[in-house]
Formats: C-alpha cells, sequence, structure tokens
C-alpha cells in the first residue's frame, strides 16, 4: 500500500519561505462535467492555487449552503461517483506532483465504498488529505484513526462554537492543517469580522503547530487578504462554485467561456493574497 | 451482539445501538449536541421536570389516549382480538406531541429562545407549532415544498398557530430535505435555537430521548391491556417511517419476549419498483443526518428518493434503535403499499367509524393480513398514531374523487 505524501508540508514550508499565506480553491468534483472539472483543475496551480479541496459529490451536504449543494447535484447528475473523484484525482497527478488535493465531503460515500479501500485507493490515486465534515473527533474510530495509521492527513475542522475544552480533542488527531470555520454557519453565508477571526487564529495557535487555513464565506479578493494577514492559508470555495454555476446554459451545458471565467477569478484573489503581507514588512 | 439480557439497556454512552446511531454531525453542532445530552441527562433526574411532562400530557394533550376494542373489525376479520391504540385522539391529532412536549420543556430548561423543527406530513410540525405557542416561542418549521402541497390544510394549522413555514425546494423536497435545512438552520443560529426533532433520529441523544417521551404510550397500553384482560397482549403492530410511535409502543415491551412486535414500512407502490419507503427491506447501513442506520441508497452511497402515499413514511431512513432491533431480530419489519394502505383507510371507516392517518393505515393493512390466521384469543394491539383528517384530500385524489 502506497503511504502517504509530504506535499502539504513541502507546500506549507515553500510558504513560509516566501513569508506569504496559501491560497486553497474549492471545486467539486465532476462540476459541471467531468470534462470540464478535470480542465479546471488541472489548470488551478498555474491560476494561483496552492492546495486543491476537492469537493467528493453528496446528496445530501447538510453543513453546505446551496451553492455547494448544487454543484454536488450537477457532478451527481452528470454521473459522477467517487471512484471517479478518485480516478480525477489519479489523471490530475499524472501531470502535477507537488500541488496538494485534499478530498472534501460527506462520510457516507466514503462507508459504502469500505473505509480500508478507499484509504488505499486515495493514497494511490495522489490523494495528500481528508476532510469528512460529518466526523467530530466522537468518531475518530470511523475513518480518522485508520486513515492516520495509513499516512493519510485527516484535517479537522474546528468552529466558533469549539470550546477550550473541545479544542485540544479536535486538534489531537489532525494532521496536515486545521481548517479554522470563521462563522457558525453553512458555507457560502455570511462572513467572518477580521478581528474575531484574529482572535481565534491566535487561539488555536497555541493548541498546534500546524498551519491554520480560515475559510467560510471568502468571496472578495478584499476578505481573502483580511484572512491571508493572519492566517496560513485562505479557502474559497462558494464564491468560485457559483461563478460555475453562472456560465451553464439553460441546459445546464458549460459556457466557451466558463473555464477562463473561473480562472481569472481565482488570478485575481491569488494575486491580492500574495500581495496581502507585503505591506506588513515595508 | 445477539440475544441480549435486555432489549432496552442501549444507547451506550457513544450513543450506539450495536453499531447504529452515534454522533455523526459537523464541529459546530457537536458541543451543543453534547449540551442537549446533558441538559436532557440532568432532566430526567429531576422529578420536577417529569412531573411537569406528565401535567400536560394529561390536562393538555388528554392522556391516557384510549386502549380500544375495535369489535367490528375484529367481527369482520374473524381471527385475533384487535384493539387500538388511539394516539390520534391526542390533541393535535397524532403522538408527535408528546416528544414534542417533552424536548421544549427541555429547550425551556436550557434557556433556548427560538424553536425549530422538520416536517413531512406536517404532523410533527404541528405538534411543535402547538407546543411552541403554549410556551410563546417563536418557532420555525422546514418543510418539503412538495410536502406542503399534499398536506395543505396541516401548513395552513401550522401557520394559525404562529409558525413561519419555511418550504425546502433542494432535492427532492420532502422530508429529508426538511430536516437538511432544519440542521443547516441549526448551524447558522447555535446560540438561540433547540431543534425539536420529530422522530428516534438524528444524532444521540435525540433517537434515545425522542423514544423516551413515546415509551408513554406503550406504558399505558401496558397497563390497559392488563385491566381488559388481565394479561399481555400477544402482537403489537405500528406503522414506521423514522419510527418514533412505533419504538413508543414497542419499548414498554422489548422484554416481554412472548410479545411478537411487528413495524410495517411503506412499500409505496412495491419493494420491487424503485418508489418505495422501506428502508429495511430496501436499503442498507449507512451514515445520515447524525446517526448510522439502514438508508436508501446507490451503490456510490448517495442517498436516495423516498416514495409513500404518506408524506409521513416518505423518509429514506430509519431510527437507528429499529436497525438495531431489526439486526437482532426482536423485531419483524414488514411492509405495505399504497394499495394496501389506502383499502385499509377505507375499512376503518366503513367498519369503525374512525378515519387512521394515511401512516397507520399502513399498520391496519398489516392487521388485515395477519388477523384472520390467529386464533380468537390472540390479543392484538395497534397503534392507530393518528387521525385521517389531513388525508382526505391525497385519499380523494387517489380515489378519482373531485371535492
Amino acid at each position: 500500500m502506497s503511504r502517504g505524501s509530504d506535499r502539504i508540508e513541502k507546500r506549507f514550508a515553500a510558504l513560509r519561505q516566501e513569508g506569504r499565506a496559501g491560497f486553497v480553491v474549492f471545486v467539486t468534483a465532476g462540476d459541471p462535467d467531468r470534462d470540464t472539472s478535470y480542465r479546471l483543475i488541472a489548470a488551478l496551480p498555474a491560476a494561483g492555487a496552492d492546495i486543491i479541496e476537492l469537493g467528493m459529490p453528496f446528496t445530501d451536504p447538510m453543513a453546505d449552503g446551496p451553492a455547494i449543494q448544487a454543484s454536488s447535484l450537477r457532478a451527481l447528475k452528470n454521473g459522477m461517483t467517487l471512484k471517479k473523484t478518485l480516478a480525477l484525482v489519479a489523471d490530475f497527478r499524472k501531470s502535477d506532483h507537488t500541488t496538494p488535493i485534499v478530498l472534501m465531503g460527506y462520510f457516507n460515500p466514503i462507508y459504502s465504498y469500505g473505509v480500508t479501500a478507499f484509504i488505499r485507493d486515495a493514497l494511490a490515486a495522489g490523494v495528500d488529505g481528508l476532510i469528512v465534515v460529518d466526523l467530530p473527533p466522537e468518531e475518530d474510530d470511523e475513518l480518522c484513526r485508520p486513515a492516520l495509521d495509513a499516512g493519510l492527513p485527516f484535517i479537522r475542522l474546528a468552529t466558533p462554537t469549539t470550546d477550550e475544552e473541545r479544542l485540544p480533542s479536535v486538534v489531537k488527531n489532525t494532521a496536515g492543517f486545521l481548517y479554522y470555520v470563521s462563522v457558525t454557519g453553512i458555507t457560502g453565508g455570511k462572513s467572518g469580522a477580521a478581528a474575531d477571526i484574529r482572535t481565534a487564529v491566535a487561539r488555536l495557535r497555541e493548541q498546534t503547530e500546524l498551519p491554520i487555513a480560515v475559510g467560510f464565506g471568502i468571496k472578495t479578493p478584499e476578505q481573502a487578504v483580511e484572512i491571508a494577514k493572519v492566517a496560513d492559508a485562505a479557502v474559497v470555495g462558494s464564491a468560485v462554485v457559483n461563478l460555475i454555476a453562472d456560465n451553464l446554459d439553460d441546459g445546464g451545458k458549460p459556457s466557451a467561456v466558463l473555464t477562463d471565467k473561473v480562472l481569472d477569478f481565482v488570478s485575481n484573489l491569488a494575486e491580492a493574497i500574495r500581495a496581502a503581507r507585503s505591506g506588513e514588512r515595508e | 451482539m445477539n440475544n441480549p439480557n435486555s432489549y432496552r439497556t442501549g444507547p451506550d454512552e457513544e450513543g450506539r445501538f450495536g453499531i447504529f446511531g452515534g454522533r455523526f454531525v459537523a464541529e459546530t453542532l457537536m458541543p451543543l449536541v453534547l449540551a442537549v445530552e446533558k441538559a436532557y441527562g440532568e432532566a430526567k433526574a429531576d422529578p420536577a421536570y417529569r412531573a411537569e411532562f406528565d401535567d400536560l400530557l394529561e390536562h393538555y394533550v388528554g392522556r391516557p389516549s384510549p386502549l380500544y376494542y375495535a369489535e367490528r373489525l375484529t367481527g369482520h376479520l374473524k381471527g385475533a382480538k384487535i384493539y387500538f391504540k388511539r394516539d390520534e385522539l391526542n390533541h393535535t391529532g397524532a403522538h408527535k406531541i408528546n416528544h414534542a412536549i417533552g424536548q421544549i420543556l427541555l429547550a425551556n430548561r436550557m434557556g433556548k429562545t427560538r424553536i425549530i423543527a422538520e416536517t413531512g406530513a406536517g404532523q410533527h410540525g404541528v405538534a411543535t407549532a402547538t407546543v411552541a405557542a403554549r410556551f410563546g416561542l417563536p418557532c420555525t418549521v422546514f418543510m418539503g415544498a412538495r410536502d406542503m402541497e399534499r398536506q395543505a390544510p396541516n401548513v395552513f394549522r401550522m401557520k394559525l398557530l404562529g409558525a413561519d413555514v419555511r418550504p425546502v425546494t433542494s432535492g427532492s423536497a420532502t422530508l429529508k430535505d426538511a430536516m437538511n435545512e432544519a440542521l443547516r438552520d441549526w448551524v447558522s443560529n447555535v446560540e438561540d435555537t433547540f431543534y425539536i426533532i420529530g422522530t428516534v433520529a438524528g444524532p444521540h441523544p435525540y433517537p434515545q430521548m425522542v423514544r423516551d417521551f413515546q415509551s408513554v404510550i406503550g406504558q399505558e397500553a401496558r397497563e390497559q391491556i392488563m385491566k381488559a384482560e388481565g394479561r399481555l397482549p400477544d402482537t403489537l403492530v405500528a406503522c414506521i417511517g423514522g419510527g418514533s410511535n412505533a419504538i413508543g409502543l414497542f419499548y414498554p415491551f422489548l422484554d416481554d419476549k412472548n410479545v411478537e412486535l411487528i413495524a410495517v414500512e411503506a412499500a409505496g407502490h412495491g419493494i420491487d419498483t424503485k418508489a418505495h419507503a422501506a428502508s429495511i427491506a430496501g436499503g442498507r447501513p449507512g451514515v445520515l443526518h447524525g446517526n448510522r442506520t439502514y438508508l436508501l441508497q446507490d451503490e456510490d452511497g448517495q442517498i436516495q428518493e423516498a416514495h409513500s402515499i404518506s408524506a409521513g413514511l416518505d423518509y429514506p431512513g430509519i431510527g437507528p434503535e429499529h436497525s438495531w432491533l431489526h439486526s437482532v431480530g426482536r423485531v419483524h419489519y414488514t411492509s405495505a403499499t399504497d394499495r394496501e394502505a389506502l383499502d385499509a383507510f377505507q375499512l376503518c371507516a366503513e367498519l369503525e367509524g374512525i378515519l387512521p392517518a394515511l401512516e397507520p393505515s399502513h399498520a391496519l393493512a398489516e392487521v388485515i393480513k395477519i388477523a384472520p390466521q390467529k386464533p380468537k384469543d390472540h390479543l392484538l394491539i395497534m397503534n392507530l398514531c393518528g387521525r385521517g383528517d389531513k388525508d382526505i384530500f391525497t385519499v380523494a385524489d387517489a380515489l378519482g374523487v373531485e371535492l
């Protein structure tokens, strides 16, 4: 069985060297269809994505807002499955050996696939980490521990409701990086206040040496800059996914400009994030 | 796990019934779920909480509900002696009020000031809107847009009770999607909101909590049949969607091994078609809405749409304790089709002068199948858990009658 990679570690080490925050871009695997999705993912690193967070489509994404749920349903409608998601990663890995890919989703498709088989196939495909929203520390035996044992980082979400008492257990079996959800809510909703995020990130740093990525509700370069000043990475998802939705025709087929539009948006955000801390160093 | 000494010891500390149950929720909700568990543990130990619950059940709901000997139906079927546990006579017309009261009292204890709920047929939504009005708390009910169409009277009822009824258009626009939306609302309003779940599903402690509140049905039935017949019943029958009325009737009898327990799932157009809501007959274990349980799903683990003529049974899962009771063989899970439920509905109206809800009409369909094969001294109790007034439009439509 292949072991986990050190791509996440290397990427954050490189970011530290550059003195800047990373940019995590979320897209759903197979949205709007397998081929468009592949072209998009393959082009994301050149557009400035440091890490790709790839959604595993699920019919009932309870912690996600309408944008990500719709993207899941588009992908499923066009025949996406977990098996095909792993194949998509394997295809991406043929030409990109350095950009970390983190899979994000819900437990049922993985449980249905079989936990052992899934970990084996994800590692073989070149997956670098897992985010499974409905597996809190209380359910670590299900996937988190077996994945960690196999060398596949299980990336945990910490939220504003994660109190001092819980934080140690949330941080305990986390690897790769820690994902701070900046609002109590669903993806694509309101965004957190910069001051609150600053305090929260400081609180997390007392408990973990891991890099901290912050997401939920980031839609503009200005917001991304705020995050990039305090966190090790900023995650943008719903805004990207919305752009995919906006560039489909009535039949759900992608328009000719879809990929360009999404990549332009990603480039703009990436540029802003890269410049975010330059002012501070002067 | 086979042949445990008692079937009444679950769940364990992790909220598991065997491999089923658990707490599969996002981190944002986890502290809240733990807080509900702690508050419920304290409430259970507090005699004042129990006293208030009992008092409201007696004077507000109208409990105990009668155990009624269905004499003409018994004569018609020429077999087992059939009793109805008449929870359709409760205030609001179904058993859902039992757990709505238990949960809103807990919300009060926790200092929560806003109530949310999901609803399928609208019975749980009506029950929740009712107790929210009774306690003066604002209430939002999430309901599938499709269910709102087929249960228009209940939608209006909820609005009269002051609830904000939010149509859910995502997914299949039925109960599972309403539950997704309710969970999303809860995640976004964790500080002030209490989620009153409408069945024995969801993350621990909900399956246990709702079961405890509904167990009043079985406790009463036990006393009532002892009084009427001087012995325990031979068979209990209940319909099952999520399974709150079934577990409520069964739970106090789980360790009486001579009492046969039968739960009836909704077979829709038939188990061999894709259009049914029978999670045990047509599903396999998976994880959804906070717990591991039997689910209708495809090979990829994607949740499938359920179908039943009864909106209250139209859910692709089942409470985790039922999955466990199935796995250990204590309860027998069977099913009835839309057609069989409709026939039972009409028979009950004609013979007993009772319009049953389409949900317990499924249980009645099973009674119609098995009663004739039983001897005359065979005591059978069926949970008549809801009244059918809300369903007359659906029934009229199915029978091709224009109102």
